[in-house]
């Protein structure tokens, strides 16, 4: 890999990115959340008298304080959302942890001296923890409409037929957990009202478009708010909502003082929110050769208090609950329930993760009940082009997932990596995935993006992309910086600026190289198109003769003789062509009804393959994972370390999913609300991942490449569970597969 | 709270500070030294986020009080640039192997990385994997880290 690496990432190295707390304004506050203790409760009252009595306390404000107290997200895209979350609790409090009141002070100290004086009356309300207990009739209600909703069914073909025609059904149900996203720079951010009476901040987030949110809960023009996206120290999911925003939106506001606000480590376990927790009720029909004729499946999953992104959430689980694999008929229904537990939403898989710990065992347990090859029956049954999902609707792109699993598969290869040991078993998995990139099509996803050539022909692109770590910034100016021929370190890209930049809708769904990058696509192509004929005329030769790159343009017959772009630059003003250009790319379209189950859901797919192998200790139950594998057709790979490091983090962080980690929350209060409780994987805990990409067949990204920052945390958890069951014999259906559950299952094998 | 005076020396810098006696060392160099290189990741110890080194060595400076830090050397991220302020080698290791994604935990690897290879020259990757244990990463699972250091450590024991 050779230079010059883009400004960021050496920034980074050296210690001089500014992340979102690395600012500071002079006569700044400082911001506090108080936070409910009870999760099930009426507020009484609220009593902030001794909180205002602190010295250097500035602001203690409540529900009643908030002009529209709601964060209004219609998240299902399809007008289906019922409930609004408060910013702050105004009658009753629905999580432990939710917020009740805010302070501003001017230290820090006071603040949090300040936030902890705040007396809040509560009165105990029954609550509801489990969400399938949440379902039934006689449960307390977390929401006056009652605790059901966003609820999916997706139905296709004659599913009674397929059961009744079957030569062997496969039934077993599948939990997963609470977790964390567990980036390392908590939620945080500074606030300042700057010229023209415009609300800035500057904040860690995924979604610049908050703003919009923040001016109505303010009551203020949109025009009014801007946010700046600092590079984030992290993201996965858990930036997507809003998180610190309209707190200091509001003591900002209020104040008319800079604020400052970083949320603690430890609230950020407590009441940021999660992923969902599943329960995955599979059955499923085969042919005695293994042939997948019928899936039945049911899912549950835990909401939480309020709505955050659920519906989209449970969407994508139902649509991509039967993995990537063929069937005759399918059902598919996936229902959230509200629970006085904390909020669940975005995180990195996004529904589309929970179901590969679901649907891979039961190709597992498939193969089992067959006496086949598990690899064999995914073969049989991998999904191609043209196949329907539960929608209706056919694949579009060509599937190339039997060759990343047979690439998986001769690379574990050969001998295992230890010997057996003594009281120790070794055992290997495979697990496949598929996982789309983009957002549901009916949402009519659309980013826009501006470039220009300044007089020197350096390059310019201004992008409201914001940049988590992947390196979304620099993907766009490498994209672009090929089009016209600019080297990188020629160029600058400006990003994550709602009042500067170019909306291009946030970073998630793994939608930013599919829908920014081919923004920036587009808009290279038009800038260098408008400048072509330019060129033409001065180098005397048609456009198709022309040649771009190292900074010049020349004929390809005659290198000798080039334009630098600063000329070109220069020229095309002198004749009134304006060097820059500002387009938008425009997403596939579709509809779904949601009354039917049918439409289109997804633009399209990332397919992957990953193989593990595991070594178990039967005295202690703990699981060693000694090799892995990750394989993934990523269509068109525009940067291979970027597109390896995103694979082999996601793999990490799957195996933290499989293994280790699990938010514990008891009768709806937090028990792991310190980081050394919530067990992350560390270099110990994740061997050398084997990262494969493959360029197969082309997706519908830029240059025909295909999302990739989600896909590899599917298949991890699922892989870990089969190679578990090689080495003990028995198969986990709950996560996490922790020491004592491992344990307990080595004990039950034995008896 | 009664404030005390302490004195740092910060990749070479003096810095004085009245500090309260229950002050993390992270805070004091984030607000008072202005080294925002050093990140807070969970005010626990845990993460090793913060980590700078003490007099030479890696403390998680969130569960150092500053006061205790008293007329010590403290070396942060920014301290491994070269003279002219170019990239050290390290930090140049870690940006040719792609050992840095969203760089928050950058600063604290990098540090651990560099004392440990200080010490221990001929370290294999088994043993760089168990010296960077302390050091969170959540973006790379860290092969792309491991890398890096290896990296380093193979052209600083050549070199040497």
């Amino acid at each position: 890999m050779e230079g010059p690496f883009p400004r960021d990432f050496e920034e980074k190295v050296a210690g001089a990115l500014r992340y979102a707390d690395d600012w500071a304004l002079p006569g700044m506050l400082h911001g506090a959340v108080v936070r409910a203790s009870l999760p099930s409760a009426r507020i009484v009252s609220i009593d902030t008298e001794d909180a205002r009595a602190v010295p250097g306390v500035r602001a203690v404000l409540t529900a009643a304080d908030v002009p529209h107290n709601v964060i209004a997200e219609e998240a299902s895209g399809l007008g289906l959302d019922p409930v609004v979350m408060p910013v702050l609790a105004f009658d009753r409090v629905r999580y432990d942890g939710e917020p009740v009141a805010v302070v501003a002070a001017e230290t820090q100290w006071a603040a949090e001296q300040a936030a902890a004086l705040v007396a809040v009356e509560y009165e105990d309300l029954p609550g509801v923890f489990d969400p399938e207990e949440a379902l039934t009739p006689q449960a307390p209600r977390v929401h006056a409409h009652g605790n059901r909703y966003a609820s999916w069914l997706l139905e296709h073909g004659d599913l009674d037929a397929a059961f009744a025609a079957a030569d062997v059904v496969v039934e077993e149900t599948y939990r997963t957990q609470h977790v964390d996203h567990a980036y390392l720079e908590p939620e945080a951010g500074v606030g300042w009202i700057d010229g023209d009476g415009v609300l800035t901040l500057r904040v860690s987030t995924q979604v610049i478009e908050h703003a919009r949110e923040l001016a109505e809960i303010l009551e203020l023009p949109h025009s009014r708010v801007r946010v700046i996206g600092a590079y984030m120290g992290g993201g996965f999911g858990g930036k997507e909502d809003m998180t610190v925003e309209p707190y200091l939106a509001l003591l900002a506001w209020r104040t008319k003082r800079p604020v400052r606000m970083v949320w603690t480590r430890q609230e950020s376990l407590l009441a940021r929110q999660k992923r969902h927790p599943f329960t995955m009720r599979y059955r499923t029909a085969a042919t005695r050769e293994g042939r997948i004729t019928g899936q039945d499946i049911a899912i549950v999953g835990n909401a939480g208090a309020y709505p955050l992104l659920s519906t989209r959430v449970m969407f994508a689980a139902a649509v991509n609950a039967t993995g990537p694999y063929r069937f005759d008929a399918a059902r598919v229904s996936s229902v959230a329930a509200f629970t006085n537990t904390v909020p669940t939403s975005a995180f990195r898989g996004f529904g589309a993760m929970q179901v590969v710990f679901g649907y891979e065992q039961q190709i597992d347990r498939l193969a089992d009940a067959l006496g086949m090859d598990p690899l064999e029956v995914r073969e049989r049954n991998f999904v191609r082009k043209g196949d329907p999902r539960a929608t209706g609707e056919p694949i579009d792109t060509e599937v190339g997932i039997g060759e990343c699993l047979r690439t998986a598969t001769a690379a574990l290869g050969g001998a295992p990596a230890l010997a057996p040991r003594p009281g120790r078993r070794v055992g290997r998995g495979f697990a496949c995935s598929m996982q789309p990139y983009g957002r549901a099509i009916f949402f009519a996803d659309r980013a826009s993006c501006w470039i220009g050539l300044e007089h020197d022909g350096t390059l310019v692109l201004r992008a409201g992309v914001t940049d988590l770590g992947g390196g979304q910034a620099a993907s766009l100016a490498q994209i672009a910086c090929e089009v016209l021929g600019v080297s990188i370190d020629r160029s600058s890209v400006h990003i994550a600026d709602s009042a500067l930049t170019p909306l291009v809708g946030g970073t998630f769904a793994t939608r930013q190289l599919y829908m920014s990058g081919n923004a920036a696509l587009k808009v290279a192509r038009e800038l260098r198109a408008k400048l072509e004929p330019v060129a033409a005329e001065l180098l005397g030769a048609a456009g198709d003769e022309l040649a771009w790159g190292s900074n010049r343009v020349c004929r390809s017959a005659d290198p000798d003789h080039a334009l630098t772009m600063a000329e070109l630059a220069r020229a095309a003003e002198d004749r009134g062509v304006m060097p820059y250009c500002h387009s938008t790319f425009e997403a596939e379209v579709g509809e779904f009804d949601p009354s039917t189950g049918r439409g289109r859901s997804f633009p399209d797919y990332t397919h992957g393959a990953h193989g593990v192998e595991v070594e178990v200790d039967e005295e202690t139950g703990q699981v060693r994972v000694l090799r892995y594998v990750a394989c993934h057709d990523v269509g068109r790979m525009i940067h291979r370390q970027r597109v390896e490091g995103q694979i082999e983090g996601a793999v990490a962080q799957g195996i933290g999913y499989a293994l280790s980690e699990e938010v514990q929350i008891e009768e709806g209060v937090c028990a792991s609300t310190l980081f050394a409780d919530y067990l992350i994987p560390s270099s110990l805990d994740v061997p050398d991942v084997v990262a494969i990409p493959l360029e197969l067949h082309p997706g519908k990204g830029p240059l025909g490449a295909r999302g990739v920052g989600e896909p590899p945390i599917g298949p991890p958890a699922p892989a870990t569970a089969a190679a578990i069951a090689d080495a003990i014999g028995t198969r986990l259906t709950q996560l996490p597969m922790s020491p004592e559950r491992v344990l307990a299952a080595l004990r039950a094998a034995r008896a | 709270m009664e404030r005390v005076k302490v004195t740092l020396a910060v990749n070479g810098r003096e810095v004085e500070a009245w500090v309260t006696p229950n002050q993390p060392l992270s805070e004091v160099l984030r607000t008072d030294a202005g080294q925002t290189d050093v990140k807070y990741g969970c005010g626990e110890g845990v993460c090793g986020t913060c980590t700078v080194l003490l007099d030479g060595d890696p403390v998680n400076s969130c569960l150092v009080f500053a006061v205790q830090a008293d007329g010590a050397q403290v070396t942060t991220l920014r301290g491994l640039l070269e003279a002219d302020g170019t990239l050290g080698a390290l930090q140049q290791s870690f940006l040719e192997h792609g050992g840095s994604q969203c760089g928050f935990c950058t600063p604290g690897m990098v540090l651990t990385a560099h004392w440990y290879v200080g010490g221990h020259p001929d370290a294999d990757r088994d043993e760089l994997r168990a010296a960077l244990a302390g050091n969170f990463c959540r973006c790379t699972g860290y092969g792309k880290i491991l890398d890096a250091v290896e990296a380093y450590a193979q052209e600083a024991a050549g070199g040497g």
